[in-house]
């Protein structure tokens, strides 16, 4: 278990820094940190099929986000203070932890074995009733295929979104949008 | 953009590219046909699938898999990733209900044709989310490149 929290450790730091750091360069290369640490935590916890996606994700994420942000010039402004931000983030917080502390003091469950009362009957059922031996693609693509409909409703929303606003065509161009203002 | 962007990268990159992006799209292709059997599936797949036409663009330069590959043609292939994916949904009304696996009898438990619509439901998802991230990528980093170069 002691790996689980180096790793963790790891990866707060890795997004500290991808904040506060001001080349860009190397804010990216945290934020992969967080990724690549989160997708050994999914394997180190038993899950391959959630680190297999988290990894290629994360590459994908991150290869965009070098290509997309580099070279660029993306100008660094300091944020303009907010009056009572301190106070009002500390209530905030305050407030979550005392939801917490209400709905959890009951007590947990130990860390990695949590609370199996409707998920049980997916590994007794699962291979005789789909057939499929893996579980876990048996309830995505199975037993809660509505779920992974809404997810590749959500892709393919955002996959519209950007091809909509990156559009080339129907696009007014630079002169003419000079031409308007003189 | 340097000049180097614009024609790929260097030849050591490129030769590497030549002799593993097959080897990288072959285990995307593994990876979502056996979704039903190990770890994996349509979306972990499709992802690898289209970052093996990314390593081509990165190594090669911009050019190289829009031959191959359009904005229009990847826009086409996410959509008909989504309807088939809502076709084999709509397809099981007729036996019972909405996603219902009509296909199920066939196959043993563990073989690579098992699990009734499961590995065609893993196909369509592949061919939506490679397609679609693929689609992206061309949009936001090789087609900005060329406007940029116009520019210049």
């Amino acid at each position: 278990m002691i790996e689980l929290y180096v790793l963790l450790g790891l990866m707060i730091a890795g997004a500290i820094i991808a904040i506060e750091v001001k080349n860009l360069l190397s804010a990216v290369v945290a934020v992969g940190i967080v990724g690549l640490g989160l997708s050994i935590i999914f394997l180190l916890l038993k899950a391959p099929d959630v680190a297999l996606t988290q990894i290629v994700v994360e590459i994908a994420a991150v290869i965009l986000l070098i290509r997309a942000t580099l070279h660029r010039d993306i100008a660094l402004k300091p944020c303009g203070s907010r009056p009572f931000g301190g106070f009002l983030a500390i209530l905030f917080l305050g407030l979550a932890v005392l939801a917490g502390a209400l709905t959890f003091s009951g007590g947990l469950n130990p860390f990695g074995s949590p609370l199996m009362t409707v998920s049980e009957f997916y590994p007794m059922n699962a291979v005789a009733g789909t057939g499929a031996v893996n579980v876990v693609s048996s309830v995505i693509l199975d037993y809660r295929a509505y779920d992974t409909l809404g997810e590749a409703t959500v892709l393919f929303t955002a996959v519209v979104g950007v091809l909509t606003v990156m559009r080339s065509k129907g696009k007014k161009k630079e002169e003419d949008l000079q031409g308007n203002n003189e | 953009m340097s000049k180097e962007h614009e024609h790929g990268m260097s030849v050591i990159v490129k030769t590497v590219t030549r002799l593993t992006v097959g080897l990288i799209f072959l285990y995307g292709m593994y990876i979502v046909l056996h979704g039903h059997i190990t770890p994996g599936g349509g979306f972990a797949g499709g992802v690898i699938i289209a970052l093996s036409f990314i390593n081509l663009d990165l190594a090669f330069g911009g050019k190289v898999s829009g031959k191959v590959f359009s904005k229009g043609g990847t826009s086409l292939v996410e959509a008909l990733g989504a309807v088939m994916f809502l076709a084999l949904a709509l397809m099981g009304l007729q036996y019972g209900g909405f996603f219902d696996n009509f296909l199920h009898p066939d196959g043993e438990p563990g073989d690579l044709v098992s699990a009734g619509i499961i590995p065609l439901e893993n196909i369509a998802i592949s061919l939506k989310v490679g397609a679609g991230l693929f689609g992206i990528f061309l949009t936001l980093i090789v087609l900005q490149k060329f406007e940029s170069e116009k520019k210049q």
